[in-house]
């Protein structure tokens, strides 16, 4: 079998699952995830910030795990399954995690919250029953600018409380 | 904040991987999880003309054991190796150090074996590797070969990896079962480089005495250093020693300036470090020691 090889300056078709749809798409070897996800896939709700794994806003779940999407590149992530915010819950909807960040006021500008819910989503999956110094531990990956993460803490704490009551 | 133009190769197989290595050499960048390299061809510090992509090699992440070494596939995710019931109880001390690599989210894409391949001074998984006396293994089209940890790790960002050898598999030795760990480092914020990091790996004799130790300081120097300990064998694993250890391995480093941190700072987090990390190595020898009797 010959190597796969693909040219610098010409688009590669790429193909992958987001949010639960096979998409295609086209990319330049150097084009990152996170450009590909917003500008050819209309993926909006990944925030592009830092643009050098610093950030989070641009965190997705690629094969379930929360990543950032702008460390990683387009042609990388053909075949593969991704979840981007637009994912988390039907059209309309708030899922249980969304909601307590509207009651806990735990966004402002909103720039850093696609990421940080992906990433919480990851992070109560594997782990339902947090402590504060754990979420804490989860949130240093992202960067607000706007909360002071306080609420952002109580939010995701009061998530997991709801999740397993299951009234979400 | 876009990377040159690259072509991009994705091999199925190390011997592909170490043909087109062999052909770009210094042109190629070797790509696994990108937490490192996806930040420096973004801001362009690195301008390869060819990008190979490894995560896709089969077998390139698997954890098996080589008699009395553990050997980790270099694309193995650092949040796959914490997860491993079998180099937690091999590898202690990895164990330990791995919720200090980084963040929940780069260490699920980032590998063992590009952070061993970066070689990043502050690095937690190379100073573990450089305690346990651990070992990189290299492949090139030719010929495969081992380099010891303490020989590997040359300076800032550079390695005894020649141009066309790919680092496949780090080797750990396995730790002892009466063997004590601690590992502690000091950044900015958690997740950071660390400005100072201090790993130990210790064993107690019956009579409380340091029967062997293992002691290393990351983010000091320019690259991850083991402390030279054999004087203190035989010593009493107490305070006193401890303190004095602290103040031999002070003096034997010469530590980095920065813009965080200049050398003093650094040589006091050192000092503190080890008082940190040594009566938790030794605390932990003596519950193992009594578990086992």
């Amino acid at each position: 079998m010959s190597m796969l090889r693909l040219a610098p300056n010409a688009r590669h078709r790429v193909e992958l699952n987001v949010n639960g749809a096979a998409r295609c798409g086209f990319a330049e070897p150097r084009l990152l995830l996170c450009d590909f996800l917003r500008h050819e896939l209309q993926a909006y709700g990944v925030h592009v910030g830092c643009e050098h794994g610093v950030c989070g806003a641009c965190t997705i779940l690629v094969e379930g795990r929360a990543m950032r999407s702008c460390t990683q590149y387009a042609v990388q992530a053909d075949g593969t399954h991704i979840t981007t915010v637009e994912g988390l819950s039907g059209s309309g909807t708030l899922n249980p995690l969304q909601n307590a960040f509207l009651r806990h006021h735990a966004l402002q500008c909103g720039f850093c919250t696609p990421g940080i819910l992906i990433s919480a989503t990851h992070f109560l999956r594997e782990n339902p029953h947090p402590r504060e110094a754990e979420v804490r531990d989860m949130l240093s990956g992202h960067i607000c600018r706007c909360t002071g993460y306080a609420a952002i803490v109580e939010a995701i704490l009061d998530a997991a409380s709801t999740i397993e009551q299951g009234a979400g | 904040m876009k990377p040159v133009a690259f072509e991009y190769c994705r091999p199925e197989t190390v011997f592909e991987a170490a043909g087109v290595l062999g052909q770009c050499r210094e042109d190629a960048a070797v790509l696994a999880g990108g937490m490192t390299l996806g930040p420096m061809l973004n801001l362009r510090i690195m301008r390869p003309r060819v990008v190979i992509d490894v995560t896709r090699i089969r077998g390139l992440d698997l954890i098996d054991v080589r008699g009395d070494a553990v050997a980790t596939g270099a694309t193995l995710v650092q949040a796959d190796a914490f997860r491993s019931d079998m180099l937690r109880r091999e590898v202690p001390l990895l164990a330990l150090a791995l919720p200090w690599v980084g963040h929940f989210q780069t260490r699920n894409r980032g590998t063992l074996g590009g952070s061993v391949a970066h070689a990043d001074p502050s690095a937690e998984i190379p100073l573990c590797l450089v305690v346990g006396d651990g070992a990189v293994v290299l492949r090139s089209k030719r010929r495969e070969r081992r380099v010891r940890a303490r020989e590997f790790f040359l300076g800032a960002l550079t390695t005894a990896r020649r141009p066309d050898e790919l680092v496949v598999a780090i080797e750990w030795q396995r730790a002892a079962p009466d063997a004590g760990h601690a590992f502690e480092e000091i950044a900015q914020r958690h997740g950071d480089f660390a400005i100072a990091a201090a790993a130990c790996q210790i064993r107690i004799d019956d009579s409380g005495r340091i029967a062997a130790l293992a002691l290393g300081l990351g983010g000091v120097e320019n690259r991850p250093v083991a402390v030279e300990t054999s004087g203190f064998l035989g010593r009493a694993a107490d305070e006193d020693t401890t303190a004095e250890i602290a103040e031999h391995a002070v003096q034997s480093v010469v530590a980095m300036e920065d813009h965080v941190a200049d050398a003093r700072f650094r040589l006091a987090l050192s000092r503190e470090l080890i008082r940190r990390v040594m009566p938790r190595a030794i605390g932990d020898a003596r519950l193992r020691r009594e578990r086992l009797q």
